[in-house]
């Protein structure tokens, strides 16, 4: 039985580096003769012949960085209450709220904020037509509260039940114990559900797709309408099989599983630092 | 009271043997026939597909008949891949795409391009010229137009629709297209984008075009099915659909249903112009 797990964990880790491994083979014209990096420099003109993604690269990173920084203070303020400072049934409440927003498909949070956030952020906040990167930020920030929240409160509860009672034997309040002892020590769950959350809003296609403009110029501030690398796949995937258009996807695809991984290094490198000295 | 429903039942019984009688002639071909016809592609061709496949799929439930979007390359390519049946392109396929695939289009309506508005917009007229100003980003405010002055939101398709294709041929006469320009995946979200944005400019399928939308005169002629058909409207497209190699089966029965005069009943009253 045991080796069946096992298997099932190498096929699930194997099928990772199998998707690269194919992104690689399929976009190999382009490392031919050096057209990736090329392309990662360039604009998107492909009447002129440029198949450049920056502008989708910039889109991607821009959107989901600022979703993200809406989303963490939200989803940590949740996550205290969640955990600790409010009342019991109170706790239960948010928890069940926050586990229903998480079976929402996204497909519903970008049609809702066609009809009601687009309007509001065109009048008030843009002069343009709403669709933008503020906009997309906003909706992805809803989207990606709840996966955080639900790892916030694990690592915030999962910490040894007999060190509370210590903090609160010596005096210390609910606000106390939550800032010295379990933020401190839940830090790896806290930083591996950014990472999911990170994670989901880069790699969303619906919501940036429907609501951030899919324009191909270079975004230059936050109230510019932009296109991700998703949105961008799903949007030339239609073109011909044996055209450069298609063959950019692959580049695309790259791009974003290798930033995901840098990501996912970098945090993991982060925790590795704080927590591996004092353990 | 039990008379009653028996007599209820059998008048919708006689009501529904006269509908089906009515369409009886053109659906004929249809009847012991089975299996699944799979369709996707252009977005305009959907509104017709739809309601055939209702009628066809009413008439012979053994008949599934499954309808997609995607857009014009969408539709070549997946049909020529052998991954659906159907392949509806709101263009003519290129000479290329035939031949690698051994497409075989087949005409069954025209439909015009209109240039739409919000229906709070003032401006309803525009020039050639104008309208490749405000595509290319020239144009920036409405007040130039004589609307109010707010920025022009302008709405462009991806690349693999064919109503963009022949907008910018036809339309636009080629010139360039900003690159600020927001871009939308159907007809239908052209359409929404427009119905919603007090201050954006698109282009639909003229089948497309209702209340929610504004449409726009071109050089002072209305995208009017009428000047689609007498030709005075000049942004207009033929809509096909391919099958790779010649149609056969349900896809030939498909395609005479949509010549057959109930058929093209359903083309025009969905806003598009039948053909022989």
């Amino acid at each position: 039985m045991g080796v069946l797990f096992q298997l099932a964990a190498y096929g699930c880790g194997l099928l990772t580096i199998a998707v690269l491994v194919m992104m690689f083979q399929l976009g190999r014209p382009l490392f031919v003769d050096g057209q990736f990096f090329s392309l990662l420099s360039q604009v998107w003109q492909p009447g002129q012949q440029l198949y450049g993604i920056y502008p989708m690269i910039i889109g991607s990173i821009r959107i989901s960085f600022l979703a993200l920084a809406l989303s963490f203070p939200v989803s940590l303020g949740t996550a205290f209450l969640a955990a600790g400072l409010a009342p019991r049934p109170m706790q239960r409440w948010v928890l069940a709220m926050v586990r229903l927003m998480a079976g929402i498909p996204t497909v519903v949070y970008g049609f809702v904020a066609i009809f009601l956030l687009v309007p509001l952020v065109r009048e008030h906040v843009s002069r343009g037509s709403g669709l933008n990167i503020l906009t997309a930020s906003l909706v992805l920030a809803v989207l990606i509260a709840p996966t955080m929240v639900v790892f916030f409160v694990n690592g915030l509860r999962g910490v040894d039940q007999s060190y509370c009672r210590a903090t609160d034997a010596l005096g210390a309040t609910a606000v106390q114990r939550l800032l010295y002892l379990q933020l401190p020590q839940g830090w790896p769950t806290i930083v591996s559900g950014v990472i999911m959350g990170l994670g989901r809003a880069m790699g969303d296609t619906l919501v940036s797709l429907m609501v951030a403009g899919n324009s191909i110029g270079v975004p230059t501030s936050i109230v510019d309408s932009a296109r991700t690398l998703t949105a961008h796949i799903a949007l030339v995937i239609a073109a011909d099989f044996a055209s450069m258009e298609f063959a950019s996807i692959f580049a695309c695809g790259l791009v974003l599983y290798l930033f995901t991984m840098a990501v996912v290094i970098g945090l993991r490198m982060l925790v590795h630092l704080r927590t591996g000295s004092d353990r | 009271m039990k008379k009653y429903k028996l007599l209820s039942l059998l008048v919708v019984l006689v009501l529904q043997l006269s509908v089906n009688s009515a369409w009886s002639g053109a659906l004929d071909p249809f009847a012991g026939q089975k299996g699944t016809l799979k369709i996707a592609g252009g977005t305009a061709h959907i509104p017709v597909i739809k309601e055939a496949a209702k009628l066809i799929m009413t008439a012979n439930p053994d008949i599934r008949i499954t309808i997609a979007g995607g857009g014009s390359g969408v539709g070549i390519k997946q049909v020529g891949e052998s991954i659906i049946d159907i392949g509806n392109s709101g263009r003519k396929p290129t000479e290329q795409e035939i031949g690698t695939y051994n497409l075989h289009p087949v005409k069954w309506g025209i439909d015009g391009v209109g240039v739409v508005v919000n229906p709070d917009n003032p401006v309803t007229a525009l020039s050639t010229q104008q309208l490749q100003g405000i595509f290319a980003g020239t144009i920036t405010s409405w007040k130039e137009l004589g609307g109010k002055d707010r920025s022009i939101n302008i709405y462009d398709r991806d690349a693999a629709s064919g109503t963009r294709s022949v907008f910018w041929k036809k339309g636009l006469k080629k010139s360039e297209v900003s690159k600020k320009a927001n871009v939308v995946v159907s007809n239908g979200a052209m359409k929404t984008a427009i119905a919603n944005d007090p201050y954006g400019i698109g282009f639909v399928s003229v089948g497309h075009i209702d209340a929610s939308v504004a449409p726009v005169s071109l050089d002072g002629v209305a995208p009017t099915l009428d000047n689609v058909k007498s030709g005075k409207y000049p942004v207009a497209r033929g809509l096909y659909s391919c099958t790779k190699g010649e149609p056969s089966g349900l896809a030939a029965l498909l395609f005479d249903f949509l010549h057959s005069p109930e058929g093209r009943k359903i083309v025009e009253e969905k806003g598009f112009i039948s053909v022989e």
